[in-house]
């Protein structure tokens, strides 16, 4: 696979920060996640003309208006589409889908899993905060069952869609998931987004706080985090706790994780292993909840294989097929 | 077969001849008349083609609503049409003589197999009788062959299945057709030697049947029945011809303009929908021309695609049918307030909702000119004719990138799949208008606007120093920055009208297609009903009346002076294959005393209906005849 990579090395997290004042409620998640992107931005060097953040609608959709590369602030879920048309025009530019879970996994679901399925060379950054912010706190797709919101004053009773999931089940090459105040994870894990050929989805746990503050308390909070996450590491054992002291491994018999202590027969992340990272994945409380690349299993993307030539002749064309001649 | 040993009778001659092909939706009539068409360019004649097929695939066999049908209209002169009435109409059976019997002439010929009458195919076709055999056909000449046998007893020596021996009926006919009017074989050999290049067996059988056909048509049983004739040639400008569908006119115009505006790749983002899908097959082809196809999830996505790949400094492209369109209304508004070419092809069919997806209707001027939330106008254009598809779809390339704007070409499923001949234009003699990306960072910003055209930059991602961001969200007139002001917002909204409305004085003033400048009335017509509405009003105008037919390729902006023409007659009327949508628009842009007079039967105009309307008559009482009992 041919990736063009140019770099510029001298550039400073704030020189990927546009002249705009930055408009979301003051503690949201999405500050930080502004600041490990531009920060990302930096440590790779990117070249900020050929960089193009793409969004759709609501909070996150924001994110390309604070940057200081090329953006496009599309329609409500079609980002992803958008984006798609931008590659097959210039396969040369780094483009960015920048969206939410409304955004990517409602009203955009469809999209998202065709540029997954197709993998179309793009760094998909789902900010998952399981409500609707922008249109005042509705349930989303992510939403737990019992949400209460304006629109589900007797709580949700809807099933919630696990993103990372769905992007594996859509064929994703790149799964990875991550937290906005988890900053060097974070940082770390959208490197590794750009540095995979093809759609790279990361999902960021991102806390609304105004609608629906702490919602990640129990696998974010500090007390909680090592028990509540396990940090996946390609290569190495899957433990988690303060002291490191469990682990998952395959309940014998069965394909299902289960929780031991530390002990030699813990599984060992292996990021391009698909049943596992769809085992990964699907972990929500009391198991721990997957940090970190879960899948990882490059392939050429579709815009490399598009055929295009540019030389043909129109007159051939034209005459191409039966022709006859009038003569006066 | 033997070879003819009495002497070919004189041959008769005819101005213009109209024939129809009709038989299942598996008995090949396509092809056959596909292949007729390119027998009648060679011999030089004018032609205008309608193919007519069910929306079924391969409907039940010897089913009404599973007949497929073909016409040509062909001739020395006044071929504007495929024609209203049929001269001869070839029915491979039961079905197809019912469902278009109706539309042949009293004394117009019907070709039949007989074999296909039987009573299994009587039942189904809902004949309690057989037609050929009592008198409900008294006011035709009936040629009852049997076909079924003459080609099995023709392509016995290559060995077929008997079904396979069935399949090459059609070549018999064919083969008969063109005794009948004088036309040669060999582009039909040629085509069927190449068609079954990897099965020789099935080439030489059919090439056999259609010899037979031939041979029957000069024999003496034959020339008891009727006789050959002669059409003579049209008197056409000299050149080189070919014959062009509507929806290849598209495809090559979109080519030819991509090339005129000196953009390297065009982004054609479409998704499957009858009967627009030809031209993302077509284009699909064409990827030596820079084009790149993209068969997306959905008509949201293929129009967000193709907008994408504009902003990335590509020409997007995007093509559907109505109901696909209003899915893409959104992203036409973002393409609007982001200001974006962006060439979106409308193939109009019937409707509303599913409708009768392989049936013509004019229906979707409304949703083109005013389809969208909120002030948000683009660009409307119409080709007239299948050759037209080319010239509107360079100029839909012209203005989308001049103007930095959506434009919307309204075909309809007439156009893209009738066929006329075609003088071939030369690329050196197409008109060149390169597009200029911005690549000076001084003084730049998103919406800064060319004072006379109005547009704003086109700046390709990749251009240094020209980093900015574009997006839904109401932006300031002087800085491009997201702007809530009350005053911007309708300083932008007028910008962006004006914009569009300054489009008119860089078309056509528009002008009489027949006859004078004023007059009592004028006939105002737009689309793929221009041959129907031309060959109207000159024959309007031979019976003396003063009558002369306006036909409008700009429907958005209108051109300048077609308030002022329209002023110019005393009465106005506006046939539509639609319930009455141009004429609003006249109305309500010119204040002018228009009448409607709407077609909305999923058929074109017929000559005689204009005529008559013309004349001051109400429209003829077949009106509407023909639809027989296709399925939508």
């Amino acid at each position: 696979m041919t990736v063009t990579t140019i770099t510029d090395a001298q550039l400073a997290p704030k020189d990927y920060a546009s002249d705009q004042e930055v408009r979301w409620c003051p503690g949201c998640g999405d500050y930080a996640i502004l600041k490990a992107v531009q920060k990302a931005c930096a440590d790779m060097g990117l070249v900020r003309e050929r960089t193009v953040f793409v969004s759709g609608i609501g909070c996150a959709a924001r994110f390309p208006y604070y940057m200081s590369t090329y953006g496009f602030h599309t329609v409500h879920g079609r980002a992803p589409a958008i984006a798609t048309g931008i590659k097959l025009a210039n396969p040369d530019l780094d483009v960015w889908v920048m969206t939410g879970d409304g955004d990517g996994l409602s009203i955009g679901g469809n999209h998202m899993l065709h540029v997954l399925r197709r993998n179309v060379d793009l760094n998909i950054i789902l900010f998952n905060n399981e409500i609707y912010g922008l249109t005042k706190g509705q349930y989303s797709p992510t939403s737990r069952r019992g949400t209460r919101s304006p629109s589900t004053p007797l709580g949700s009773i809807e099933n919630p869609v696990s993103a990372c999931a769905f992007a594996l089940g859509a064929g994703a090459r790149f799964v990875a998931r991550s937290i906005d105040t988890l900053q060097v994870h974070l940082i770390a894990t959208l490197k590794r987004a750009h540095a995979h050929g093809g759609a790279s989805f990361v999902e960021i746990l991102q806390n609304c706080v105004v609608f629906n503050d702490a919602v990640f308390e129990n696998i974010t909070g500090k007390e909680v985090a090592p028990d509540a996450q396990v940090l996946v590491e390609h290569g190495k054992p899957l433990l988690f706790g303060k002291n490191k002291e469990k682990g998952l491994r395959l309940k014998p018999g069965k394909l299902e994780l289960e929780i031991v202590p530390a002990a030699p027969d813990v599984l060992v992340h292996d990021e391009t292993n698909r049943p596992l990272a769809q085992l990964l994945a699907a972990l929500e409380p009391p198991f721990p909840v997957a940090m970190g690349v879960l899948y990882c299993n490059p392939a050429t993307s579709y815009e490399r294989e598009v055929v295009v030539g540019t030389g043909g002749s129109l007159d051939a064309l034209l005459n191409s097929e039966r022709t006859w001649e009038v003569v006066p | 077969m033997a070879t003819s040993t009495v002497p070919r009778p004189g041959r008769e001659t005819r101005d213009s001849v109209v024939i129809r092909f009709a038989g299942d939706s598996g008995d090949g009539m396509q092809v056959t008349g596909s292949q007729f068409t390119l027998e009648t360019a060679l011999a030089g004649s004018d032609f205008s083609t309608f193919p007519d097929f069910p929306a079924e695939i391969r409907a039940p066999t010897g089913t009404t609503f599973g007949v497929s049908a073909f016409q040509i209209h062909f001739g020395g002169t006044n071929v504007m049409t495929p024609g209203d009435a049929v001269d001869v109409l070839v029915a491979m059976n039961p079905a197809a003589l019912t469902v278009e019997v109706s539309d042949l002439k009293v004394g117009g010929t019907v070709i039949v197999d007989t074999d296909a009458f039987n009573e299994r195919n009587l039942k189904k076709a809902g004949y309690a009788k057989n037609p050929l055999e009592d008198d409900s056909l008294a006011k035709y000449q009936v040629l009852k062959f049997d076909i079924t046998k003459l080609t099995a007893d023709a392509v016995k020596p290559h060995g077929l299945s008997s079904r396979e021996a069935h399949l090459c009926r059609n070549m018999w006919a064919l083969g008969l057709l063109l005794w009948m009017y004088g036309h040669e074989r060999t582009a039909t050999i040629e085509w069927l030697n190449r068609k079954f290049a990897k099965k020789p067996v099935i080439a030489a059988a059919n090439i056999a049947a259609l010899n037979a056909g031939h041979a029957f048509g000069e024999t003496a049983e034959m020339a008891e029945h009727m006789v050959g004739y002669v059409v003579p040639k049209a008197a056409v400008q000299a050149g080189r011809y070919r014959t062009v569908s509507g929806t290849e006119g598209l495809a090559w115009g979109l080519i030819a303009g991509l090339r005129a505006a000196g953009i390297e790749k065009m982004v054609f983002a479409g998704y499957p929908i009858t009967p627009a899908s030809a031209l993302l097959h077509t284009l699909a082809n064409l990827r030596a021309y820079g084009v790149v196809t993209f068969q997306a999830e959905d008509e949201i996505a293929a129009s967000g695609a193709a907008l994408g790949a504009s902003y990335a400094g590509a020409l997007g492209v995007t093509s559907s049918s109505g109901p696909g369109i209003a899915l893409k209304t959104e992203m036409l508004g973002l393409a609007i307030a982001t200001e974006l070419p962006l060439i979106v092809i409308d193939s109009q069919r019937a409707g509303p909702s599913t409708g009768m997806p392989t049936k013509a209707e004019q229906s979707d001027l409304f949703q083109a000119v005013h389809g969208r939330n909120a002030d948000a106008p683009l660009a409307v254009l119409a080709p007239t004719s299948t050759a037209d598809c080319f010239d509107i779809a360079i100029e839909a390339v012209r203005l989308a990138t001049k103007y930095m704007t959506p434009v919307i070409v309204l075909s309809d499923g007439y156009l893209a799949h009738a066929a006329e001949p075609w003088l071939i234009p030369r690329e050196a003699e197409l008109p060149r208008f390169p597009v200029t990306y911005r690549t000076e960072p001084e003084g730049f910003h998103p919406f800064l606007r060319d004072p006379d055209t109005l547009a704003r930059p086109w700046v390709k991602p990749g251009t240094p120093q020209l980093e900015h961001r574009i997006g839904g969200l109401e932006r300031d007139y002087d800085s491009g920055h997201i702007s809530y002001d009350p005053d911007n917002h309708a300083r932008m909204t007028k910008a962006r009208a004006d914009k569009i409305a300054g489009i008119a004085n860089d078309i056509p003033l528009q002008g009489v297609a027949l006859g004078e400048d004023h007059g009592k009335l004028a006939v105002v017509g737009w689309g793929s009903t221009f041959g129907a509405l031309y060959r109207a009003v000159q024959i309007a105008r031979d019976e003396g009346l003063d009558v002369s037919h306006i036909h409008v390729r700009y429907l958005s902006p209108f051109p300048r002076n077609l308030g002022d023409l329209l002023r110019r007659y005393d009465r106005v009327l506006v046939p539509e294959m639609n319930n009455g949508q141009l004429v609003k628009l006249l109305r309500a842009e010119y204040l002018v005393d228009a009448e409607g007079f709407s077609k909305v039967t999923g058929k074109p105009f017929r000559v005689t209906d204009i005529v008559q309307r013309i004349r001051g008559g109400a429209p003829p009482p077949s009106e509407g005849s023909g639809l027989g009992g296709e399925a939508g």
